[in-house]
């Protein structure tokens, strides 16, 4: 953390931009996996730097905006009980349900808090054992840890008045459900760093091998991005698809074991429903038998919701790098971050809100989007 | 802009991004109507028997009531000297009202009352009147404060976000971001390597400062809620100019671009309670800039951009790397990300 500077220094970025000029032949077409990265990559202005030859397409590794519109329906219904002190992370606190948001339900008089971690969300339980404290337990490999360990901690610690409301995916199969798709244009991944790091590298070869992509994993500080482009355009220049860690200060090949044992005992792989995409087989995550009583959605019966999304969204597009966010039609128009249509255009670190934030001074997107099915 | 998000008031309303304004903008200024008010500055300035006055009000509702480098006393009274002395006015009076919550220890009372008089004399200002109300328990969170406050502007001042011209050079009086992250820190028990003290100050001094050599200081705004990207935003669209940042020149010091890398906040849009922006014709950038160097808070004074004839009422940064990227008004709070 002290070395911010490091990672962003701009003669270092010439150097990289220079060597990624110097080895392309061809156009390439590769896909930066997580949110954060698209984010990085639009706020300090490196897609402006790399030559035309190189397209980056935004990968679906926005955990806010893949949340299905199901659960975040269920959150408000469950948020707005009088008994509920519903706990979340600030960027869903925006994210539009099919009428209103969370922080409407704050405003109505719901128990609505934002927390920095999911303990904080357990300690709010034992401190009041008289009210139901329900935490929003979204996201990749990542915040699934410690949202598994908070489970386990309340069963431990026997805190029965907490539970999870979990939407948890996992980054593979939706590689594997890109590339598996028509018209798919995608011809290297940069791997999310942070994914690895916990899950480690051994997911990804028999990806590489299967669809003939090389997979980098990657940081998200500028140079990781230029240095993780730059492995990417070494290896399709050269034909190859092998699995490489630029990352490798914080991503050990087998990842944080700690965190996978946790992972394994707290949930089970299930299929998901993805936000725009639909659903995934074996993408996600639910709470095991063992600790299902913690499960929000047994405990609260939400299962009658009914979802209204809209229907000029192309944000499952988005989300697949089939189009860039310009070119949706509503895109800064009848579609903004204060009036999304979707939540790609509503998150933080979704591809519509940093197009829309960063680039609006921008002429449309300069390369006509086809499909190559 | 319509209200369009919600048909409550919501978190956002006080965020100091959009959402404030719009309140404001459909909600008060209709119903006060008068032309002073629609000015929208942070203070409104009024001529009274010949004296052209600055008047402003402001209210706290900060959470914890004591901060590392300071307390809700210390920013009643800074807030309201800055908003006075953002229009060029030397502050003089200031008004104080408390509402205290049923439960609320005296002690507290009396060591935010003690901080808030002490704050007063540093910055050369008496407290003359006050109110007091008790609300019920549960009904407010501790203390609220609120502070109006007058001052007079001296002849052949006029500043406002109206005068900034292209070409003018944009100077921050000092490091951003540091008042928020420091309240955070404690509010949320992060730590971010060191103890981060929030940088609330009385800046009605080094606005005399400047004055004193440059005298026609365009813009002055004090970049509290919604941070240094919200108050750039302001004056590119009350002036019609746009403004054009070098990211790199933003000062800010390392623990606080960790707390915002951290929590994924922007330091542009994160608040301070003791620096100042300033819009200043590029003849007098530079002694402007020497004069706030020799004053305590403006030690590190910096030119961060110009104001340009491009992108009229929209703020741009010039990246560390080289490319360019908006910089919007936030819609509400600026919320942390999840990962």
């Amino acid at each position: 953390m002290k070395y911010l500077d490091e990672f962003s220094d701009p003669d270092l970025a010439r150097r990289l931009v220079e060597e990624i000029r110097a080895t392309v032949t061809r156009p390439w077409a590769m896909m930066e996996v997580c949110g954060g990265q698209t984010h990085s990559i639009i706020r300090h202005g490196i897609d402006q730097l790399l030559p035309d030859e190189i397209e980056m397409i935004h990968g679906p590794g926005c955990p806010v905006c893949v949340t299905p519109l199901e659960i975040i329906d269920k959150a408000m219904e469950i948020a707005s009980r009088p008994d509920v002190t519903f706990c979340s992370f600030g960027d869903m606190l925006r994210v539009p349900g099919s009428d209103k948001d969370l922080f409407r339900i704050k405003s109505a008089g719901g128990d609505v808090r934002v927390v920095y971690s999911p303990l904080d969300a357990l300690k709010l339980a034992r401190e009041n054992p008289d009210r139901q404290v329900v935490f929003f337990g979204i996201g990749f490999e990542t915040t699934a840890p410690p949202n598994a360990m908070t489970v386990y901690q309340a069963q431990k610690l026997g805190i029965d008045n907490f539970s999870l409301l979990v939407s948890h995916v996992r980054v593979p199969p939706a590689i594997e459900a890109i590339m598996q798709s028509p018209t798919c244009r995608v011809q290297g991944f940069l791997a999310a760093g942070h994914v690895c790091s916990v899950m480690g590298t051994e997911e990804y070869p028999a990806l590489a091998e299967a669809f003939k992509v090389p997979i980098v994993v990657t940081g998200f500080e500028p140079l990781d991005i230029l240095e993780g482009i730059r492995l990417t355009v070494h290896q399709l220049e050269k034909g190859e698809h092998r699995v490489e860690n630029a990352y490798q200060r914080a991503v050990p090949a087998e990842g944080n074991p700690a965190a996978k044992a946790m992972l394994a005992d707290v949930f089970e792989v299930t299929d998901r429903s993805w936000r725009g995409i639909g659903m995934i087989p074996q993408s996600g995550w639910r709470l095991s038998e063992r600790y299902r009583e913690y499960d929000a959605e047994h405990r609260f019966d939400v299962a009658d919701i009914t979802t209204q999304e809209s229907t000029v969204c192309r944000s499952g597009e988005v989300l697949q790098g089939l189009i860039k966010p310009h070119d949706c039609s509503a895109f800064g128009t009848l579609c903004t971050p204060r009036n999304p249509l979707g939540a790609t255009m509503v998150s933080s670190e979704g591809a519509c809100a940093a197009y829309y934030l960063y680039r609006r001074l921008d002429a449309p997107a300069k390369r006509e989007v086809s499909s190559v099915g | 802009m319509p209200l369009r998000d919600s048909p409550t008031v919501v978190m956002g309303h006080g965020g100091g991004g959009q959402m404030s304004a719009e309140l404001v903008e459909h909600i008060f200024v209709p119903a006060f109507a008068n032309t002073v008010l629609s000015g929208l500055a942070d203070s409104a300035v009024v001529s009274l028997g010949g004296a052209k006055l600055a008047f402003s009000t402001d209210s706290f509702v900060v959470r914890p009531l004591f901060f590392p480098g300071g307390s809700i006393g210390d920013l009643a009274v800074n807030g309201t000297v800055n908003d006075l002395a953002m229009s060029g006015a030397q502050a003089a009076y200031l008004s104080c009202g408390f509402i205290l919550e049923e439960g609320t220890e005296l002690q507290v009372v009396g060591e935010i009352a003690q901080r808030l008089g002490r704050a007063a004399k540093r910055a050369g200002v008496s407290v003359l009147t006050g109110d007091t109300k008790v609300v019920d328990a549960g009904h407010g969170d501790g203390v609220f404060v609120n502070t109006a406050g007058i001052g007079l502007i001296p002849d052949g001042i006029d500043i406002r976000p109206q005068r900034a011209q292209p070409g003018d050079v944009v100077i921050v009086s000092g490091a951003i971001a540091v008042h928020g992250i420091a309240i955070m820190s404690v509010r949320e028990g992060l730590e971010f390597g060191i103890e981060i003290q929030s940088d609330c100050a009385p800046l009605n001094g080094l606005v005399q400062t400047m004055l004193a050599v440059a005298p026609d200081v365009h813009v002055l705004r004090d970049p509290t809620r919604g941070g240094l990207a919200t108050s750039l935003n302001e004056i590119a669209q009350a002036s019609g100019v746009g403004i054009e940042l070098t990211e790199r020149l933003l000062p800010v010091p390392e623990a606080v671009a960790n707390g915002c890398s951290v929590l994924g906040l922007d330091p542009l849009y994160v608040a301070n309670e003791g620096k100042l922006v300033a819009i200043v014709a590029p003849s007098d950038a530079d002694a402007t800039l020497a004069a706030m160097r020799t004053h305590p808070y403006g030690a590190e004074a910096v030119a961060i951009g110009t104001c340009v004839e491009a992108h009229a009422g929209m703020v741009v940064t010039r990246t560390g790397l080289g490319g360019t990227r908006v910089v919007d008004t936030p819609i509400g709070e600026q919320l942390p990300r999840i990962c």
